[in-house]
């Protein structure tokens, strides 16, 4: 059956891109993009680094470009799809029909169960950065509750603003899950000599308001920290809640084949953070959180949906970035714990170069740079070609120490 | 077609030459290097992937009296 509408559910970057890569590979029907919030479709990594720090503007982070032809419908929500009749309903009890369905309804912030809403803020929307970001020009103590990336750069944002920093982190050293506990350690240093308090092993059991403006923070081995403005960055969950009863295959997100096809239902795909998608290498299921993996996705996506019958590949490398003091982070590849660790330095005339590289019985698995992008993308390309570790190692030294 | 570049943009995001290395390098201070810049029919797709995969809008498609 020829595909005249396309219906798009969310309209974030997986979204907003899989709208474009349809117009840009020929679509010419019907294309709806649904988003719940009202802003105008926007790109959210900005909102933990330069949104916070002043180097971007809301205005300067929209995702919709001139000449981009979709029926955008802002402000409200997907309650509901039936996958049998082919109908996406909205929050107005209006049904769209589809041809196809794709669903890019990301993931929503996790809160401290038992603690009062008001005094933690989340960080996902435009509307929690722009808030934080006034919060943070008040130069009152900031903490932080879970290190991952997101607590991490708002802690480097903090900083650069001038306020006290504490970051609270369940684990022995910060991002040690992603990164293991020897690069974990070398993160933790970096934000502890930019001034920034972190305590590891440390879990958050109260918080209580205090008289004014501000709240004490309880952990669990009995000590507090008063703080002005407490972020949580404890992970976040997948919007799936209106899906429930579609018939489609959800668990901690919604459950694809390799080519992000939804199961249980014909035409309707799922891609960026709220997909779980099935990864035959590891012969797993992943959801990943990252920008670039919503933008393949929602290519991988058009490419069906459009019927072209050039091949292209499933997956690339699992890669993302993270900006923290000046410094671009970029992780290539995978990661596990009991991989082989190993960090190369050099300094050069152009500043230091770091690279940290995992293995395993001699297979590379993973590159982080630190302030090298042209390391990261050698390291990705070496990955795409299944280059082995020693090979890996011996391009990258002879790169660092080139130039 | 041919691929523009502004390299006051980029940020040394790399997902330009991670998808498409016929056309696009990073530099030995990160920022894009346009290879080539000519767009043949069959490359297009995948040119056209990696300025949307540009999270810094640093890279674009134009004609060649653009």
């Amino acid at each position: 059956m020829a595909i005249e509408r396309v219906v798009v559910v969310g309209a974030s970057v997986a979204g907003i891109r899989a709208a474009q890569a349809l117009r840009a590979g020929g679509f010419d029907g019907e294309l709806v993009v649904v988003g719940a919030e009202s802003a105008a479709p926007y790109d959210k990594p900005p909102l933990s680094k330069q949104v916070l720090t002043g180097e971007s503007t809301v205005a300067g982070i929209g995702l919709v470009r001139a000449g981009d032809e979709f029926d955008l419908r802002l402000g409200i929500a997907a309650t509901g799809l039936d996958p049998a009749s082919k109908k996406i309903v909205l929050a107005d009890g209006q049904p769209i029909g589809y041809d196809a369905a794709v669903i890019a309804t990301g993931v929503r912030a996790r809160t401290l169960p038992g603690v009062d809403e008001d005094l933690v803020r989340p960080l996902r929307e435009l509307t929690d950065a722009a808030a934080l970001r006034e919060r943070l020009a008040g130069g009152a103590p900031v903490v932080i509750v879970g290190g991952g990336f997101i607590g991490a750069e708002v802690a480097a944002a903090a900083a650069a603003a001038g306020c006290p920093v504490t970051i609270v982190e369940a684990l022995p050293a910060l991002f040690s899950r992603v990164l293991g506990d020897d690069v974990g350690s070398l993160l933790t240093a970096c934000h502890a000599a930019h001034g920034v308090t972190v305590l590891t092993n440390a879990t958050v059991v109260a918080v209580e308001r205090l008289p004014g403006d501000g709240a004490l923070v309880r952990l669990a081995d009995g000590r507090t920290v008063e703080a002005g403005t407490i972020v949580a960055g404890v992970g976040c969950e997948p919007n799936t809640d209106w899906l429930t009863g579609s018939g489609l295959r959800l668990g901690d997100g919604v459950h694809t084949d390799e080519r992000c096809a939804v199961r249980g239902a014909r035409d309707v795909y799922a891609i960026g953070d709220v997909a779980r998608w099935w990864d035959p290498a590891g012969r797993v299921t992943r959801r990943v959180e990252h920008w670039t993996n919503a933008v393949e996705q929602a290519n991988l996506v058009a490419h069906q949906i459009l019927r072209l019958d050039r091949p292209r590949p499933d997956v690339t490398v699992p890669y993302f970035w993270s900006d923290q003091y000046g410094v671009k982070i970029q992780m290539v590849g995978r990661s596990a714990p009991g991989d082989t660790v190993e960090v190369l330095r050099c300094a050069t005339p152009a500043g230091a170069r770091r690279v940290a590289l995992y293995s395993r019985a001699g297979r590379f698995t993973a590159a982080v740079t630190f302030g090298w992008p042209k390391g990261s993308v050698t390291a990705r390309q070496a990955w795409q070609r299944g280059a082995g570790a020693a090979q890996v190692r011996d391009t990258l030294m002879k790169l660092m120490k080139g130039s | 077609m041919r691929i523009h570049a502004d390299v006051g943009k980029c940020q040394g995001y790399g997902n330009c030459a991670g998808l498409d290395s016929e056309h696009f390098d990073l530099d030995d201070d990160g920022l894009v290097v346009v290879r080539r810049d000519s767009v043949t029919a069959g490359e297009r797709d995948t040119v056209a992937e990696a300025v949307r995969g540009c999270p810094a809008e640093a890279i674009w498609l134009a004609g060649d009296g653009d």
